[in-house]
């Protein structure tokens, strides 16, 4: 992933240092205001506030030892500040008394690590509440814990600001009528909402992975965000193995991301990558992650921690003929198991056909035949055409090349399929 | 979101011989323990002293290779962090409260690098 080195930033500008200690810091803020509000629009507006205090006193001051706890007492205080002014927050009042008195916080006493955690989480379960659209999650979840503007989103994601702002004014709205309770769920409903977080990472990083190379940086380096908030969620909980297993997962993927694209731009395929360009660094992040699901599950693996285990196949590979294809196989057997889909079946196939020839894998394939999911995915044809051809039965595989090329919307995709019908002969 | 390395160089002659006092170190894996939260610690280790180390060098078609320590450089580096952040001034921001945890004798400097990607 190409980008442009940003300047090194002037060191005695303060307006800049405090914008950025406020951005690393805002998520951290914002949720333990969120927990005396019991609103993220409000605790947000407050966290800004507290923002506006620093860039009026730190320059005059100087800045404080822990800038973090700095921000979070004064967005704290005007939150009380704002709940005892109020006459409709005399509810809540009562709420806050207790809370306060439960949890003593002075600006020159930090406050506990756990209890931080503990906040921030309930953000992150906040942003990614089902209630939401997934979009609306997505944009919620990279404004109050990735830091971005909503300006950033909306370029990211190729989508016009006020696009994104309705999203998040409306999601925040949502929240507020639907009564969510900011809080870590537990018991049954814990392992849903978890999926929904996961699922927002996921999504927000194969956003980034989907960006061509002429895209805007900020869409490629979603990425890079979405791996930031899967490492900060695995610090926060350490003990489920799918949280691991997420960052395993993207922290393998990230690691290829120089290989697989081109000098032009065009995508190469992982058979065809250059290794050598793989990052060891995300590698071996991503073995030590996989580790961790695996210390912390209690069952057998789930999707993400099988899909990590497939990567980390690919990646302990130093060239595509040593790929333990058996393996690969194996996995992707159990992850059919654990979440059915066509599209698992089909890699199956594929790595049916490396590790045991053809035949086999055409069987699995043939099977496939009627889904609709698959109905027009140009990969199914293309992959029948490869297992035909090794078998020797070209006209078959010359027809389904063909099918495959009237599917693919990459001019490029389409260009190789043609390219592979006219071998067929 | 660019990677950067923080190239820690120390003054070997204005450490403690003992190495670092629990109390820093203490401190030291707090701020490590925040900065690996923060998703922002991809990498970082202590080297060993420079007496233990050796320099392979390359000049004019010349190889030479000189056993530490390396007495005629005044700050030598002692450590190094792998940091992905959204920019320089946040890499800035870690590496200001890296050197605030040493104690004051200590004459620690973070030189704070882009690493190049692609």
């Amino acid at each position: 992933m190409e980008h442009q080195p940003t300047p090194s930033p002037a060191a005695g500008d303060p307006s800049r240092v405090i914008e950025t200690v406020f951005r690393m810091e805002s998520p951290r803020v914002i949720a333990g205001v969120a927990r005396i509000v019991r609103d993220v629009a409000i605790a947000e507006e407050l966290a800004q506030d507290a923002l506006v205090a620093a860039l009026e006193q730190w320059p005059r001051d100087g800045v404080p030892d822990n800038p973090g706890a700095w921000l979070t007492a004064t967005a704290k205080h005007r939150a009380i500040d704002l709940v005892r002014r109020r006459e409709r927050y005399a509810r809540k009042l009562a709420e806050v008394g207790r809370d306060l008195e439960a949890t003593p916080y002075h600006v020159d006493e930090p406050a506990d690590p756990d209890d931080i955690d503990d906040d921030l989480l309930r953000l992150v379960f906040t942003a990614c509440h089902p209630v939401l659209s997934a979009e609306s999650r997505i944009a919620l979840t990279l404004r109050l814990l990735g830091g971005l503007t909503t300006a950033e989103i909306a370029r990211a994601f190729l989508v016009a600001e006020t696009t994104v702002a309705q999203r998040i004014v409306r999601a925040k709205r949502t929240l507020a009528a639907k009564g969510v309770a900011f809080e870590v769920p537990y018991g049954p409903e814990r392992d849903a909402r978890l999926g929904s977080v996961l699922e927002v990472i996921y999504l927000i990083f194969n956003e980034g992975y989907a960006a061509t190379a002429g895209d805007d940086l900020l869409r490629p380096a979603l990425c890079e965000d979405a791996l930031r908030l899967a490492r900060v969620l695995a610090e926060l909980m350490p003990k489920e193995p799918e949280v691991h297993g997420l960052a395993s997962l993207l922290e393998f993927q990230a690691s290829r991301s120089a290989a697989r694209t081109g000098p032009n731009g065009e995508p190469v395929l992982l058979g065809d990558q250059n290794r050598t360009r793989w990052n060891r660094l995300l590698i071996a992040r991503g073995v030590t992650a996989l580790g961790r699901a695996d210390a912390v599950a209690t069952g057998a693996p789930g999707p993400y921690a099988l899909q990590a285990a497939i990567a980390a196949c690919h990646a302990h590979a130093h060239r595509y003929e040593d790929t333990d294809w058996a393996r690969i196989a194996t996995l992707y057997g159990l992850l059919a198991a654990r979440s059915p889909s066509p599209v698992v079946e089909l890699n199956r196939a594929v790595a049916v056909s490396m590790a045991e020839g053809p035949g086999p894998a055409l069987e699995i394939v043939d099977r496939l035949a009627g889904e609709p999911a698959l109905r027009g995915y140009h990969l199914l044809p293309s992959v029948r055409g490869d297992l035909l051809a090794r078998l020797g039965r070209t006209a078959e595989a010359r027809a389904e090349f063909e099918r495959a090329a009237s599917l693919a919307r990459n001019e490029r995709e389409r260009e190789l399929l043609r390219a592979r019908a006219q071998d067929c002969r | 979101m660019p990677r950067y390395m923080s190239l820690v160089r120390i003054d070997e002659t204005t450490a403690p011989q003992e190495g670092p006092s629990p109390e820093l170190m203490e401190r030291m894996g707090e701020l490590i323990e925040e900065v690996t939260k923060a998703g922002v610690m991809l990498d970082t280790a202590g080297l060993t002293p420079t007496a233990q180390g050796t320099r392979v060098r390359w000049e004019g078609g010349e190889l030479s290779v000189t056993d530490g320590p390396f007495t005629e450089s005044k700050e030598v580096i002692g450590g190094y962090a792998i940091m992905q952040c959204k920019d320089m001034a946040e890499a800035i921001e870690w590496a200001k409260r890296f050197v605030k945890v040493h104690e004051e004798f200590w004459t620690v400097t973070c030189e704070v690098r882009e690493i190049v990607q692609g």
